[in-house]
């Protein structure tokens, strides 16, 4: 009895902290870059209504997941415009985004509101794996795009910390001044990891609405690009480091619901400020032990680059 | 000077263009406004404040219905404007009302429970005009203050609950553990229980009026502890797919959603607000209408014999037997031989609230703050 709600625990925490993850991923790459974008909650609903209304008309949920990604990453575009090009402040491009986002995410999906989704991404067990007592259970019995990011965590830890091209993307959000002087383009670079951070936060709105609640609702993400947003200070802009952090937001979600049906009880509000307890938490720690140059922060986070300033 | 010239081009560039995008988006609403509005002049102004938007599928979409219900019925009505996502404080709320009171509205529908006040006070200053608050409990001359016995609905939904669980466990996520949710989880309680003596209702609070994932984990959550029907005082489908995806049954909540989760809804108790809307709209024309409380502190408290509430249509899991059933009991209420907080009526501990023969006031009802027999969870918001 005891294993098999710790099972649903666990289960119920990757489920929630998926879509956390993949927006989370996303502002990880954009902030390695040195562009910090509070868009997130705007630009997952944009993807969150764009991906149904295609997955609806298509019966198709990857069709809707690639315009989720598209979605998604037109946003990142306007903020990577507006910051990179134009150098405008980046909170406020930021927060712009997210105001602009949840607006027209409800301007669009105004008629689609509560139609269910023909076809959404299902549960697809794992064969032989998710077999195996209380690990298949809690990692192999998901959806598609569950697995998906059990190959995307590591792909992009490999890609930030074990490549080439990581290596400019960490030298352009740390010092893009050294990093243009060595001939590496920093607002290509910006470009780039902006709009995939946006394409992968469009995923994250995706997840709620081709998969966790297969409807479109307005205000949907209810949140969640903000805890995103902690999530990737959590992380310490370390994309291996996101999958716990974002389990562990999600597990929090779970307990606190869980923890009612079996008469224990504890406060949901003191359960709903944890995630930004333990962010503050990080921080202080990674500030302490003075490594914020070598795996926290970038540098240049937030800072416009202009070569005539160099 | 160049570099900076180069750049307001560009940032006058951006900006005419989203001002061109926003502007082709409200282009399209404002023409519909205008067809709406023609001969506005004569035409009699209706005024409906939400809380969110129209589309949340929930509480406000089944206002706006209503809405739309009595822009059909009275053509001499233009009951276009509509104000969303109006913040529940004084300052914003007050705002909105008077700036319709202003534009020449006659009635204004202000449907949450946070626009009570400013309701009061605007009307005050606008004598002319009549408001009418939802959900509230504070009249004035000018003012009325309606809702629903939502609880009728709800304990017919709990008779179909009932009869359908096999493991005696129906799960039950609420919003807010406030008298008007509590009233509700105890009327589906009073219902499952009439219809099977052993079967228990587990209560989780989301402590949110609207968040699917919540919403879902919650009904997750009631369906690991052994909950075989899930029902809902929540404002979106989240639940009842929770309950599909594991071949479990469910009563939604504020709108059919058998649309969203078909092979688990039975029912949903519903809201009706449109004939209420037609006939209070014609009576405020007619000089007819008296705001004074006939129901507790509410001028109007219409439940299943008005039609205000109802349950929707059942899904094709319903038998027979249960249909024959609720349809009997539903008799039993709209002919006012029974009600269903009538004794006898014992709260979670075994107490008596209601002896046998009695029956709970309007006011009673409306400030219901305990569980009845039968219900497992807490209502004092929790301490760690």
């Amino acid at each position: 009895m005891n294993t098999d709600i710790a099972i649903a625990i666990l289960a119920t925490a990757i489920t929630a902290g998926t879509p956390i993850m993949y927006a989370a991923l996303g502002e990880i790459l954009a902030e390695r870059a040195g562009i910090l974008n509070l868009g997130v909650e705007g630009m997952m609903l944009v993807g969150a209504v764009s991906g149904f209304i295609l997955a609806l008309h298509t019966s198709n949920p990857w069709a809707g997941l690639l315009l989720a990604m598209l979605a998604g990453g037109f946003m990142a575009l306007i903020h990577a415009f507006l910051t990179i090009t134009l150098k405008a402040n980046q909170v406020v491009s930021g927060l712009a985004l997210t105001l602009f986002g949840t607006g027209l995410a409800g301007y669009i999906g105004k008629s689609y509101v509560g139609i269910r989704l023909p076809e959404s991404f299902r549960a697809v067990p794992v064969p032989v794996l998710s077999d195996i007592p209380i690990i298949g259970p809690v990692l192999f019995n998901h959806d598609p795009l569950v697995y998906l990011s059990y190959f995307i965590v590591p792909a992009l830890w490999f890609l930030v910390f074990r490549t080439r091209a990581g290596l400019n993307l960490r030298a352009v959000g740390e010092n893009p001044a050294a990093a243009d002087s060595v001939g590496i383009n920093v607002f290509r670079t910006r470009y780039i990891y902006v709009i995939a951070g946006g394409m992968l936060a469009g995923i994250g709105g995706a997840y709620l609405s081709l998969h966790y609640v297969p409807v479109w609702v307005e205000n949907m993400t209810a949140g969640r690009g903000w805890i995103a947003v902690a999530l990737v200070i959590f992380a310490t802009w370390n994309p291996a480091n996101a999958i716990w952090g974002a389990y562990l937001f999600g597990g929090l979600d779970a307990l606190g619901l869980r923890l009612q049906t079996l008469n224990v009880t504890v406060s949901p509000y003191f359960l709903k400020m944890l995630p930004y307890i333990f962010t503050v938490l990080v921080l202080i720690l990674v500030t302490r032990r003075n490594m914020l140059s070598r795996r926290g922060s970038p540098k240049a986070l937030g800072l416009p680059y202009d070569r005539e300033e160099r | 000077m160049k570099k900076i010239d180069k750049k307001t081009l560009w940032a006058l560039v951006v900006t005419l263009m989203m001002a061109l995008v926003l502007a082709g988006c409200g282009g399209s609403g404002g023409e519909e406004d205008s067809q709406a509005g023609q001969g506005e002049e004569e035409k009699f102004k209706v005024a409906f404040v939400y809380i969110t938007s129209a589309g949340d599928a929930g509480w406000t979409y089944a206002h706006d219905l209503g809405r739309q219900y009595l822009q059909d019925q009275l053509p001499w009505v233009d009951a276009s404007e509509i104000v969303e996502n109006v913040p529940e404080n004084p300052a914003d709320a007050e705002q909105v009302i008077t700036q319709l009171a202003e534009q020449g509205n006659k009635v204004i529908f202000t449907t949450s429970f946070g626009y009570m006040d400013p309701t009061i006070n605007v009307a005050q200053k606008y004598p002319d005009v009549t408001f009418v608050h939802c959900s509230g409990y504070k009249t004035a001359d000018n003012v009325g203050a309606y809702f629903g016995r939502m609880y009728q609905a709800r304990y017919l939904s709990g008779l179909v609950a009932g009869q359908a669980t096999e493991s005696n466990i129906i799960g039950y996520v609420g919003a807010h553990p406030i008298p008007e949710v509590i009233r509700g989880i105890n009327a589906f309680t009073v219902g499952v229980r009439a219809a099977n003596p052993d079967a228990k209702v587990k209560v989780v609070w989301t402590n949110s009026w609207f968040d699917p994932t919540v919403e879902k984990q919650s009904a997750e959550v009631l369906l690991d502890a052994g909950a075989d029907v899930i029902a809902q005082h929540m404002d979106s489908p989240a639940p009842m797919q929770a309950a599909e995806e594991r071949g479990k049954l469910g009563v939604g909540y504020n709108s059919d959603m058998r649309e969203q989760a078909p092979g688990a809804v039975m029912t949903s108790p519903m809201w009706e607000w449109g004939p209420y809307y037609v006939e209070t709209v014609q009576a405020i024309k007619d000089g007819t209408f008296d705001p004074t409380p006939t129901a507790g502190s509410l001028t109007y408290w219409g439940g299943l014999k008005e039609g205000l509430v109802k349950i929707s249509d059942y899904g094709p899991m319903v038998p027979e037997e249960t249909k024959q059933l609720v349809e009997q009991e539903k008799a039993r209420i709209v002919s006012g031989e029974w009600d269903v907080f009538d004794g006898l009526l014992k709260d979670q501990n075994g107490e008596v609230k209601v002896a046998e023969g009695q029956k709970m006031t309007d006011d009673e009802m409306l400030a219901m703050d305990w569980f009845v027999e039968g219900v497992e969870g807490k209502i004092t918001a929790p301490k760690f």
